[in-house]
């Protein structure tokens, strides 16, 4: 009872620490510091921030190392190091997703753009309306048209290959010689550059058809090269944690292994399947450079992926930013870039999100 | 024939007794529909026939990328040399894009690595667990933004935020060959470019990073921090070591894909011939020429590009052997499996 009741002694274990409020003093410090030496270099609240964030860290982990020791001041210096780290990270995806905002919005709000191409718009308009005000003509249409027919060609390609794939590795090869080359191959596959992709299906239809060949169906094959690799991983991830007791059960009823596959595997690891097709999707949807070798540089829209060019919305804004429409007024040229890029944005952003929301709402009761 | 082969070499072992189950399960249950082994041994061999076929149909495409890349290069190898890249020859043309593509690579990691396994670190040891959860959706936005995206922001948003930098750099330290002066007014410089591709890197290496790093077996942290180790000792003792291979691994791909970038830096480097400086404009990347020159190639400067194409290709490949053989090696010492 005795022991209980007198005062908590200051033992070896609990002497040397730095009292509670010692990280927010840091901070006050350091942001009084902060703001003093960027003040001396010419102020501005980035640089203030890095003074900061500098002083900061000086401050505690001395106090620290002075109160507590090299150990636990090398600790915190860790600490605030991953921290720091962190926040150089958030910093540039705000940035990126704040420019897209600020200049998009004003391109996507334009009436008609997303319901015109720019067929027929040329240099001559975009002088009128910098040197007039009046609303900039032209739109992405045509651009929207040709990524969502290049995608779903690609998906109708590479989708039934890859799932294929995926289970000839889990149900069939199970560790065998090809199955080995074939796991190694997807692997060589998934480091493929893009370009090199591209190169590959101008290439080949090149040989094939001639040189100059330029469709929407060659940038969907450019894309099916990049497309399978993610496939196969995502869908050869989900079968191999299909529990092997429901196999077992199925071929113990005496079903064929094919129809356990299909009715049993396959349904199991179906959201897992179209949540890792979703993020194949939404890879490929911005890819840019196999599409600019393949799919050539067009105005007007084209629904025939068979003949002809066709425009999409990455190679849309990098024509729009590198080759401006009118080279002496670049600026409607780069609204309507912002505004594609905008779109593009919001595109993968819907399909990452469809993909974790699969994932999640159909993910298999395992009752567990 | 095969079909009959097929059916014989079925019914043998199976016999009478399986078949007269078989009904009577079906019988049992209704009868509604009659299994017949026949039938569903045909299935058995045309699905796993398909599913082989898809399997060897990428080991045919990967040959393809490879056969007929090199058909198309094959001219501007044999070609005579004066008449490719302006009479300077195919080698004179492609070094200083290696060397230009391997300085941004080498320069985005070396940003990139030490901030994405702070990141990992943050996100696996540090954050709370439901922060956490949030941390990593966050990071795998970043890494879905579309490289062409990258590059708009990096010409309109970093490359004039970083004049004022590069002129300081050139002032205060431009006694050293890399920062020699004068400094881009415009930014679009070999150091925005790495900048722009470390940005794009760090998610990836990020999220392999963490999922390596949520694997460290817990008794080993455990146990470390029973030893009165602190936070950061831990992490040191039990997770660094366990997950050297993944971070080689993550670092690598991370490589691979700053190597093969194409569309940030055609958007973002004002290029020219390869020289020291790295905040100047100048200097190119493999991917970023093909990307400019390929819509008006034509002949043998098309095979030219083509041939560049190859050695990126070849290029990447070497590096996912290394990483794969550095893991292959590392695995056997780790001792954690």
């Amino acid at each position: 009872m005795t022991a209980i009741a007198t005062p908590r002694r200051r033992t070896s274990l609990t002497r040397n620490r730095l009292p509670r409020i010692a990280p927010w003093a840091s901070l006050v410090v350091g942001l009084v510091v902060g703001a003093a030496v960027s003040t001396l270099v010419g102020f501005n609240v980035f640089g203030w921030g890095v003074f900061a964030a500098i002083a900061f860290t000086i401050v505690y982990v001395a106090w620290s190392a002075a109160v507590e020791g090299g150990r636990k001041a090398r600790d915190k210096f860790a600490t605030c190091l991953v921290i720091g780290s962190f926040i150089i990270v958030v910093l540039p995806l705000f940035s990126v997703i704040w420019t897209v905002l600020e200049g998009g919005i004003k391109g996507l709000l334009t009436p008609g753009f997303l319901g015109t191409s720019m067929n027929g718009v040329s240099g001559i308009q975009d002088n009128q309306s910098v040197n007039t005000g009046s609303r900039v003509v032209g739109g992405i249409y045509h651009a929207l048209i040709g990524t969502l027919l290049i995608t779903l060609w690609s998906t109708i390609i590479s989708v039934p290959v890859g799932l294929l794939t995926s289970i000839y590795l889990v149900e069939y090869s199970r560790g065998g010689r090809l199955g080995q080359a074939i796991t190694l191959f997807v692997d060589v596959m998934t480091g493929i550059p893009s370009i090199v992709a591209g190169l590959f299906a101008a290439a080949l239809f090149a040989t094939i058809f001639g040189p100059g060949t330029q469709t929407g169906f060659v940038a969907a094959v450019a894309l099916t090269v990049l497309m399978i690799p993610v496939v196969v991983r995502s869908s050869e991830e989900m079968l191999r944690i299909v529990p092997n007791e429901l196999r077992e059960a199925a071929y113990a009823l005496g079903v064929r292994k094919w129809r356990t596959i299909l009715k049993v595997v396959v349904p199991t690891a179906i959201s897992g399947i179209a949540s890792g097709v979703t993020l194949a999707i939404a890879r490929v949807i911005g890819e840019t450079a196999p599409i600019l070798l393949t799919a050539g540089f067009a105005t007007k829209i084209n629904l025939n992926v068979f003949s002809n060019w066709m425009a999409s919305l990455p190679t849309y804004i990098y024509f729009q930013i590198l080759n401006p429409t009118s080279p002496s007024n670049p600026d409607p040229s780069l609204q309507r870039a912002w505004g594609a890029a905008l779109v593009l944005i919001i595109f993968v952003m819907i399909l990452n999100l469809i993909a974790r929301l699969v994932a999640r709402i159909f993910a298999p009761k395992t009752g567990r | 024939m095969t079909k009959a082969a097929d059916e014989t070499a079925h019914a043998s072992p199976k016999g009478p007794d399986v078949t007269s189950t078989e009904t009577k399960t079906s019988e049992h249950s209704g009868g509604a529909r009659k299994l017949s082994s026949r039938e569903g041994a045909a299935g058995d061999k045309v699905f796993s026939g398909t599913a082989l076929s898809a399997g060897i149909l990428i080991l045919v495409v990967l040959v393809a990328v490879a056969a007929f890349l090199v058909l198309q290069a094959f001219p501007a190898f044999v070609a005579p040399q004066s008449q490719i890249a302006d009479g300077k020859g195919f080698w004179a043309y492609i070094v200083p894009l290696i060397v230009g593509t391997v300085i941004a690579a080498v320069i985005s990691l070396v940003v990139a690595t030490p901030i994405s396994l702070g990141v990992a670190l943050f996100i696996s040891h540090y954050a709370p667990r439901r922060l956490a959860q949030i941390l990593g959706y966050i990071i795998d936005l970043l890494a879905a933004i579309p490289s062409v995206i990258f590059g708009a922001w990096g010409i309109s948003f970093l490359a004039p935020a970083l004049v004022p930098g590069y002129a300081w750099l050139a002032s205060s330290l431009g006694w050293i060959p890399i920062f020699g002066g004068p400094a881009s007014a415009t930014g679009k410089t070999l150091l925005t470019v790495s900048i722009v591709l470390a940005v794009m890197v760090i998610p990836i290496i990020t999220s392999v990073c963490r999922e390596i790093f949520l694997q460290t077996p817990k008794l080993h942290e455990e146990a470390a921090l029973a030893l009165g180790a602190t936070r950061w000792e831990m992490i040191r003792m039990a997770v660094l070591p366990f997950a050297r291979p993944g971070i080689i691994s993550a670092v690598m791909l991370g490589l691979g894909r700053a190597l093969g970038e194409t569309m940030a830096v055609a958007l973002v480097l004002s290029s020219g011939p390869l020289i020291a400086s790295l905040i100047q404009s100048g200097n190119q990347t493999i991917a970023a020429d093909i990307a400019l020159n390929f819509p008006e190639a034509s002949g043998l400067s098309l095979n030219q590009l083509i041939a560049a194409g190859l050695v990126l290709f070849v290029f990447t490949l070497a590096v996912n052997i290394v990483a794969r053989w550095i893991i292959s090696r590392h695995k056997e010492f780790s001792g954690a499996n």
